[in-house]
């Protein structure tokens, strides 16, 4: 069990979310940075799809209400244990009592605590997602409070963590050949041209060569973007269609809107972009006052991101287990 | 951009199809497609999308479909190799789909129309010309189609509005619309299901649980099914 002693609003459990339920009106949620998740269940032993904690909003602490391996991936930053720096990207014993702390990150939005055996709470709807939209899943469907206890589910067949921890190189080092590093703080999100991208004529090319500021209205739902405002030629009435997370809508006012992890199921406004998926995950990290600018992708070039991700996931899906019982080997 | 029309039908040139018309077709993001049918905002073009609906969902590639308002959203598992080759594949089903007509349930909706969640009812009354009593029994006596989920938890899309007491999304919405609001939103019609924000037109209140994450089926509404407003109180 753990026990949450500092945390900030809308701090949640999540997981993978619960996809496939978008045809009655629920959005699927998740982490907002899935990768960081991933990892971080990798790293703990856990299967991808149990829950970790998603802090946003930091300071935060727990307390360890038992010995536990856990792991604390997404930011930049070290987390701290009882006060000692620890690596971040990186699997840790707690002994019983222990208190971890994350500081706000230098330049990061996002950190996922994993523990091995996953944080238990009531799986609704195939997920353990906090859906704040609706006030379910999670735990009471709300976000995290102060006093609150977190069961962890039991792990079977683990292997023992090596004394000194064990850590991965991070997503954004290991794949710097795919993900460009962020220069002067514009952060660079792929993007494909979206069905009414044709409406906004000269306006499209404002869309893709501006810095866009993420604005403080901001949050799990969408980004809302701010910047030298874009209109179609044309007002066009559409009919309510499914949308999916990274869609760039452009309401009346003509600063766009990415619909994030929370987003809404159904929208009408026009869409000038979606942001390829492979990319959602660094977009999760940026932060309110961060800057963005949309640089135009294909089909292909998402696939092969896709891929690329997919390899560096089962790397280490692989390592983990193999460096556990080596070093396990040699104590 | 990937806008693509549907192609003529030359195979199968004696199997006799309803004029469906060219859909419109496009990506939004790398893996998700959305499907637009042409013409009127009509149960004929629902009709189809629930046909393609069920035809999409069945193909192997793909997670996860999401029927809207004469249109359809497909959510690939990947993205494509041949994005060209899905898009065709699409639009070979759109034409080919027969149209499908979903047996629902019919849900009986108590209304208390008018009184202090009726916010907008009056500014329906001077866009529409029509008495506050008028637009009540307009609105309770027609009958609806639930034609998509969607926005919130359970929130049903309703089809069969009289055009009388059509009335445009506030450009400035409600920042606070309580749940259970029965609202009017262009040519459609629906129970709000989220306290929050909110651009469509009040002009009463249902007191009916609609959503339940922890049923078998959590989400009262179903598309096809029939839904009926009852006047359990007017106050005007």
């Amino acid at each position: 069990m753990i026990e949450i002693i500092e945390t900030g609003p809308f701090n949640t459990v999540q997981d993978l979310g619960r996809p496939g339920y978008r045809n009655i009106g629920v959005t699927a949620g998740g982490a907002m940075d899935p990768l960081a998740l991933q990892i971080a269940n990798v790293l703990v032993g856990n299967a991808d799809s149990l829950a970790a904690v998603e802090v946003q909003t930091f300071p935060f602490k727990l307390r360890f209400l038992g010995p536990s391996v856990f792991a604390v991936a997404g930011v930049d930053g070290c987390p701290l244990l009882n006060g000692r720096e620890l690596l971040p990207w990186c699997a840790n014993l707690a002994n019983e009592g222990d208190v971890l702390e994350l500081s706000a990150p230098p330049r990061l939005a996002r950190a996922y605590i994993a523990v091995a055996g996953g944080v238990d709470v009531p799986v609704l709807m195939g997920s353990r997602s906090t859906a704040l939209r609706g006030n379910f899943g999670g735990v009471e469907g709300r976000p995290l409070q102060k006093n609150d206890r977190l069961s962890i589910g039991t792990q079977v067949n683990h292997l023992p963590l090596p004394a000194s921890g064990l850590a991965v190189i991070q997503p954004s080092q290991a794949m710097a050949d795919v993900f460009e590093p962020i220069v002067d703080g514009v952060l660079q999100i792929r993007a494909i041209p979206a069905g009414e991208h044709h409406l906004f004529a000269d306006d499209a090319e404002a869309f893709w060569s501006q810095i866009w500021r993420i604005s403080s209205r901001s949050d799990r739902t969408g980004y809302r973007l701010s910047g030298d405002p874009i209109k179609p030629t044309e007002v066009v009435e559409m009919r309510s269609h499914g949308v999916v997370p990274g869609v760039v809508q452009v309401p009346p006012g003509g600063e766009p809107i990415i619909q994030m992890s929370d987003a809404n199921t159904a929208g009408g406004y026009p869409k000038i972009a979606g942001v390829i998926e492979a990319d959602l995950w660094r977009l999760g990290q940026a932060r309110a006052g961060g800057k963005i600018r949309f640089v135009r992708s294909s089909h292909e070039e998402a696939r092969r991101i896709e891929q690329t991700v997919a390899r560096y996931v089962e790397d280490i899906r692989q390592t983990v287990p193999m460096v556990k019982r080596a070093l396990n080997a040699l104590t | 951009m990937m806008i693509a029309t549907s192609s003529i039908l030359t195979t199968q040139a004696l199997q006799v199809q309803p004029a469906k018309g060219q859909a419109r077709v496009s990506f939004i993001g790398s893996r998700s497609i959305l499907l637009e049918a042409p013409g009127e905002f009509d149960l004929a073009a629902q009709r189809w999308i629930w046909a393609l609906s069920q035809i999409a969902g069945a193909w192997s590639d793909v997670a996860e479909v999401i029927p809207g308002m004469t249109n359809l959203l497909t959510i690939l598992k990947e993205t494509p190799e041949s994005p060209e080759a899905v898009v065709d594949r699409l639009l070979n089903a759109w034409d080919n789909a027969s149209s499908v007509d979903l047996v629902g349930k019919t849900v009986e909706i108590s209304v208390h129309y008018g009184g202090e969640y009726a916010t907008d009812l009056a500014a329906l009354c001077d866009f529409s010309g029509l008495s506050d009593r008028e637009v009540v029994r307009i609105h309770h006596e027609a009958t609806y189609r639930v034609f998509a989920l969607g926005s919130a938890p359970g929130f049903g899309y309703l089809h069969g509005l009289d055009a009388r007491i059509y009335m445009p999304r506030k450009t400035v919405p409600s920042i606070k619309m309580e749940r259970g609001c029965v609202t009017i939103g262009g040519m459609q019609t629906g129970v709000a299901m989220l306290t929050g924000p909110n651009g469509w037109n009040s002009i009463g209140y249902a007191d009916l649980q609609m959503f339940d994450p922890s049923a078998a089926t959590p989400a009262l509404l179903a598309p096809g099914d029939t839904v009926r407003f009852v006047p359990a109180r007017i106050e005007l």
